[in-house]
């Protein structure tokens, strides 16, 4: 029987999610043994090709690009995981939604303090996906089956959902492998 | 006076509220508004229990002779967990930069609760941070209502410093009306400045001193040392 997969993602994220999943550190061994890697950052795979176990989310939606990817996921995956506070309530970059869209753009490159734009274009090419009217955490846009949050959550609680969902199990966190920051 | 709690026989004394007999028993309400130093307001609504078959504010309810108290049932824990939710996503709770993480109540409640993720849409409302006072800042985003620093000011240090102002989803904490902290008689020391259980009132200078690991409730959740036996 082959392995089931795995796919990842940093959507609106730090990739600090996906530094903590590399935390797991020599247990990444052990995972290999356990799984295949569909698209993900850790192998490069740009596109999610088969049937997928679980689809591991890092971040929220900020622009269309993050919602057809978080679509493709949904479709592809058995099991959705939000990973992190940003999957999960948007975080960092949520601190710009209750700021007007139009307002954001203007700090950001016609009159923030470090901004030098001679121009004073903002961008706006076709090829940039279109950003979103604010930040939606993952399941504000597609049905998100487990959430494991934390800035990053650590490695161990990462260890603990997916062996557990692997195992068919539902995820059972600890106390000490619940938190938020 | 002998009333019960699920059941259990707690002995109380006179004038007891719900929560003090509870308290003195080892039996854990969860409580957001209520501090043992402050008069209870039953605001929060987080201590609700069914006393003879009515929904009460364990904070507030006095301890009647036989009185039968329900407190750890799906529906009363669904019922907190709903409002723990709706504190979340009404107010903007970045738990990943707040300076009260691990030592904030609110937060702790929902470790407690097992919350992995508030059921409701996020709000995101615009909020207000007060940083005008030299020593003591007000974020308005993480304020949950719960009035502990308007009572303190008034009971504990003798001031009147907080206030609530406006009505329903536009309640805020206000100073003298819609002035700024910095033109108030708020000092560091006040009580006031203590009795936040999030990380609205937060004292400058003073962040992330605790290590991770060794914040209140990083190993044990709200409430334990109540249900080993001690006071709060």
């Amino acid at each position: 029987m082959s392995k089931p997969k795995i796919a990842t993602t940093s959507l609106a994220g730090c990739f600090g999610c996906h530094m903590s999943l590399l935390d797991i550190d020599e247990r990444i061994l052990q995972l290999i043994e356990l799984i295949d890697f569909d698209k993900s950052p850790i192998d490069d795979i740009k596109k999610i090709e088969g049937r997928c176990a679980v689809g591991l989310i890092e971040g929220g939606c900020c622009n269309e690009e993050n919602v057809h990817v978080l679509q493709e996921f949904r479709e592809h995956c058995d099991v959705l995981v939000s990973l992190g506070d940003c999957a999960t309530m948007g975080g960092i970059p949520a601190m710009r939604n209750n700021i007007p869209l139009a307002e954001c753009f203007d700090e950001a490159y016609l009159t923030g303090i470090t901004v030098y734009n001679p121009s004073g274009q903002v961008p706006n090419d076709p090829d940039i996906p279109l950003i979103l009217d604010k930040v939606y955490p993952a399941h504000e846009v597609v049905k998100i089956d487990y959430f494991l949050p934390g800035c990053p959550p650590s490695a161990d609680a990462i260890w603990a959902a997916v062996t557990a969902l692997l195992s068919g199990k539902p995820i059972e966190l600890p106390y000490e492998l619940l938190k938020y920051d | 006076m002998k009333f019960t709690i699920d059941g259990q026989e707690i002995e109380a004394k006179p004038g007891q509220t719900i929560m003090e007999a509870a308290d003195a028993a080892g039996i854990y309400i969860p409580r957001l508004c209520a501090h043992s130093d402050l008069k209870p307001i039953g605001s929060c609504r987080v201590c609700t229990v069914i006393v003879d078959g009515r929904p009460q504010a364990a904070c507030v309810k006095p301890v009647a002779e036989g009185m039968v108290v329900e407190n750890e049932t799906p529906e009363l824990l669904e019922h907190r967990r709903n409002i723990i939710d709706m504190m979340f996503v009404e107010g903007n709770h970045f738990c990943m930069f707040c300076e009260r993480s691990g030592n904030c109540e609110l937060q702790a409640m929902a470790y407690r609760f097992g919350i992995t993720a508030p059921q409701y849409p996020f709000q995101f409302p615009p909020k207000e941070v007060d940083a005008s006072h030299p020593d003591v800042m007000l974020d308005h985003n993480r304020c949950i209502m719960c009035a502990r620093c308007v009572r303190a000011s008034q009971e504990l240090d003798g001031k009147n410093v907080f206030q609530s102002i406006g009505r329903g989803f536009d309640r805020k904490i206000g100073v003298n009306g819609e002035k700024v902290l910095a033109d108030t008689d708020m000092s560091v020391d006040d009580r006031s400045a203590d009795v936040c259980p999030v990380g609205c009132i937060i004292k400058k200078r003073t962040a992330f001193k605790t290590p991770i690991g060794q914040r209140l409730y990083d190993h044990q959740p709200i409430g334990s040392d109540i249900e080993e036996g001690g006071h709060e």
